[in-house]
């Protein structure tokens, strides 16, 4: 895979945006934005949500147009009013959300917009063999012809990638690239970034996970409310600093700490609970203490996600019980859950959390309405209703213009917590978090973690599912660990280490998740 | 909660004139009907509109409950038809010469309503049925009941003695509905309308099923996890819609005074037009009462309006499939940032 790099040595930088600004119908977005890239290296762009990393990528790939501002690309400007106008840049991008064609195959999906033709017709042969040769380069074991709805989200991914590679782009930006990978996976991926460097490539990359970018990344531009930082050497600042710039203020911890150690009773005793499916989890058994933030650690694959929704009346199990101080209790629905003081966070707060084009005012309520119903049955007590939205939303620190904005508007960080406001007022004493600072801000980690913490406090119990090493480690109380959908130990605080919970997660081989990467 | 301010004034104005354009763009075509024939303003016009549109609007009300569930009915104006030809022919004057039930008495006119409305009811729980239980796609699973719908019609209508005959001699009890007029001014179609306009919005707007509804068209899945009976509210929306159409029904009986198989052919189209016109989103989770009112409301106004000032009526159906179009443009690039 060459590229053409004759201007480019010529240059310092390969991309230079300057003044970049965008306005959006009640927010200043990119206020004066820059961000300059060196030919080969490895550029991490980070930033809390809503601080405008995205959009800023937007108008680097057409995607959005720019109020004003100017984009050099090896010194030379260029206009780019679309997407295509970016390709022909040499600008190619990944996408935080994959939207592949389910029912069409691979090769479709890389060469979507661009079939090769042989005269009228489309070269299919062609376009296999070289989706075949891309594939093979980029060592990824996927089938040219396996239709899309039949891969995996890693896999996804990976024809992501290699569709976003086989443009041939100098530069290639990548949103949050590993959101859904193993932690293999993911150093394939790494290993891949760093070929395309080494080619010549310029990468962009934007992660919420620092550790990660520490790994990967020569540079880091910092923005701030849609505005920019700073750049500097990876290996010329520490990740407390980035976090600094990131949220504008000094972070003595990223955890809150636990103030008092749950109490002895048992909140939720599972007993050998097994999914209806047969690929899923098996034979789960665990203790859940009053007042306990007991976390689940595992790979992507794991069934974590699964397990926790059967718990909450989601997804069916074949056997097993769970007992809720001491009453036998049955979740066959996410209503009954409710009513027995179930609440779910989702992993994927788009699909199965917000209901976007409602209010935050709506959002808050869904779960409760019937709790505000006033003199007659079914109609709501508006009065009632909105003080308690409101000042559920106030505890939550949630930012928002209006209680009667869109949620949709909201950044991650606040939807997340309207999300959990949602659910403190069903009365809830089991909080089932999944993913709970997944696509959320370092700021707004901090104040979901504190909540969390008031939670327990109060006497509530938590079962956080987490994919992210510091956070397990920094918030439960103990750490279950799953691996192909049986628990492999419970660790306590103290004992647990990443290490510990890496081993126990990769106890049996995982043979349904990976993409081979790890070979 | 910090407000953000300043700067946005003319982000704002922009973004209301988006929302408003069509509005405006009528309210332009009206002065333009007013310029060329200043009668049109009087009270006369304004009465014939309210009542014109009074049918309409229960219909479009009907269908506002399936589109906020991101659904559709296209059943819904043989749902009407069937409601008439049911109310029709069993309201007939006993002493009327050629009767669907030769040897029917006059009873009690509660009756046949019951009835009519009880069977689209029916019709309206097996729609949601195929929907929410069998996962079928609303369009096309109310398209097939549009056909077996009025396939039942034609049957019953073509039912001996009646042959297919249209259905006249509608008792007087029934036909006052229209007929009657509060205050000698206000027909009793109005009234009737505003009534089912407000329930409408009392429902969606104060209930706690309304507010599931709005929720499970806006995310099905989301409400589902918040503990909403997702299958229960796709069900009774379309019961719910379904009772309103045969209301429509039965009230275009007592406005012409009989029925016929054909009734309430394609009045779902027209009331789904009125509905986007009325900001109405056909993806789900957004519409107001007072949008479908408004939209109902311009449709009549334009072709009455055309046709006061004597314009040939084939032109209305340009302007209205116009309309329409612009609608749904303006919708989607509302909705796209």
């Amino acid at each position: 895979m060459g590229i053409n790099m004759e201007v480019s040595h010529l240059q310092e930088y390969r991309l230079k945006m300057d003044n970049i600004t965008k306005t959006f119908p009640g927010v200043k977005a990119l206020d004066d934005v820059k961000l300059h890239i060196k030919p080969g290296s490895v550029h991490a762009l980070i930033g809390e949500n809503g601080a405008g990393k995205s959009t800023l990528m937007k108008c680097l790939f057409g995607i959005y147009k720019p109020d004003g501002g100017s984009i050099e690309i090896d010194g030379r400007a260029v206009l780019i009013s679309d997407t295509q106008s970016a390709l022909k840049n040499g600008i190619s991008m990944i996408h935080q959300e994959l939207n592949p064609i389910p029912n069409r195959t691979v090769t479709d999906n890389i060469w979507v917009g661009r079939y090769i033709k042989k005269g009228l017709i489309v070269n299919e042969k062609l376009m296999e063999q070289k989706t075949q040769e891309l594939l093979k380069e980029l060592e990824f074991d996927i089938n040219p012809k396996a239709m899309a709805k039949d891969l995996s989200v890693s896999q996804l991914q990976a024809i992501d990638i290699a569709k976003a590679i086989s443009y041939n782009a100098k530069i290639i930006i990548m949103d949050e690239p590993t959101s859904s990978l193993t932690i293999a996976e993911t150093k394939h991926l790494f290993r891949l970034i760093r070929q395309l460097r080494d080619e010549g490539r310029s990468v962009i990359y934007i992660s919420h996970k620092l550790e990660e970018m520490f790994e990967i990344a020569d540079e880091v531009t910092v923005m701030r409310d849609g505005r920019y930082i700073g750049t500097w050497e990876i290996s010329k600042i520490t990740i407390e600093h980035v976090i600094e710039q990131m949220v504008g203020r000094s972070m003595e911890e990223r955890f809150p700490i636990s103030e008092q150690p749950p109490s002895s009773d048992v909140k939720l005793r599972v007993e050998n609970i097994t999914s209806t499916d047969a690929k899923s989890f098996k034979n789960v058994s665990f203790e859940l203490k009053k007042g306990e933030i007991l976390g689940i650690g595992g790979l992507v694959g794991a069934q974590r996600t699964e397990m926790v929704e059967s718990l909450f009346g989601l997804r069916p199990i074949a056997s097993g019980v769970f007992y809720k101080e001491g009453r036998l209790i049955g979740n066959k629905s996410p209503l009954q859950a409710i009513e027995n003081g179930f609440a779910l966070l989702t992993e994927e707060r788009r699909t199965t959390g917000i209901v976007p084009m409602l209010s935050v005012h709506d959002n808050t309520l869904i779960a409760s309405y019937k709790k505000f119903t006033g003199w007659f049955p079914g109609v709501i007590n508006k009065k009632k209703s909105t003080e308690s939205a409101v000042a559920v939303c106030k505890s939550m620190n949630v930012k928002t213009p209006r209680m009667s904005t869109e949620i949709q508007n909201l950044s991650g960080g606040n939807q997340q917590k309207v999300l959990v406001g949602r659910w403190l007022l069903t009365d809830s004493n089991i909080l089932i978090l999944d993913e709970p600072t997944r696509g959320v801000d370092v700021g707004a980690k901090y104040e979901i973690y504190k909540i969390m913490r008031e939670l327990v406090k109060k006497g509530n119990s938590i079962i956080m599912v987490s994919s992210e090493m510091p956070e397990l480690l920094g918030m439960s109380d103990r750490i279950l660990v799953m691996c192909n959908g049986r628990i492999t130990g419970i660790l306590n605080s103290e004992q647990a280490s990443q290490v510990e919970i890496m081993r126990l997660a990769t106890r049996f081989t995982i043979d349904n998740t990976a993409m081979e990467a790890g070979k | 909660m910090n407000i953000k301010g300043g700067e946005i004034k003319t982000v704002e104005v922009k973004k209301f004139l988006m929302d408003k354009a069509l509005i405006l763009a009528l309210l332009v075509m009206i002065i333009g009907i007013i310029i060329m024939e200043p009668a049109f303003l009087q009270w006369r016009v304004a009465k014939d509109i309210m009542t014109q549109s009074s049918v309409k609007l229960i219909v479009a009300l009907g269908l506002l409950f399936p589109l906020l569930l991101g659904g559709t009915d296209l059943s819904g104006g043989r749902q009407v038809g069937l409601a008439a030809v049911i109310v029709a022919s069993m309201s007939q004057a006993a002493d009327y010469a050629s009767k669907f039930y030769p040897g029917l008495p006059n009873i009690p006119i509660i009756f046949p309503i019951l009835i009519a409305i009880g069977v689209v009811a029916v019709i309206g729980a097996v729609n949601g049925i195929m929907i929410a239980k069998l996962k079928m796609a609303p369009f096309i699973a109310t398209f097939g009941m549009s056909t077996i719908v009025y396939g039942i019609n034609c049957l019953y209508y073509a039912k001996e003695p009646n042959n297919a005959q249209p259905i006249g001699g509608i008792r007087g009890e029934l036909t006052i509905l229209s007929s009657y007029k509060l205050f000698g001014q206000i027909s009793l179609l109005i009234v009737i309308a505003a009534v089912v306009t407000v329930i409408s919005w009392f429902i969606l707007n104060k209930t706690v099923f309304g507010k599931h509804i709005y929720a499970v068209g806006g995310n099905e899945n989301a409400a589902r996890v918040s503990g909403v009976k997702v299958h229960a509210i796709i069900i009774a929306v379309f019961v719910i819609e379904s009772i309103l159409v045969g209301m429509a029904g039965i009230l275009e009986v007592a406005r012409t005074g009989g029925a016929n198989s054909a009734y309430g052919f394609s009045y779902e189209f027209d009331a789904i037009s009125a509905c986007v016109v009325g900001g109405v989103s056909l993806s789900g989770g957004v519409g107001k009462v007072s949008g479908v009112v408004l939209g109902v409301i311009i449709f009549t106004i334009i072709s009455y309006g055309l046709a006061f000032i004597g314009i040939n009526p084939n032109w209305q159906l340009i302007v209205k499939g116009i309309i329409i179009c612009t609608a749904v443009a303006l919708d989607m690039k509302k909705n796209s940032k």
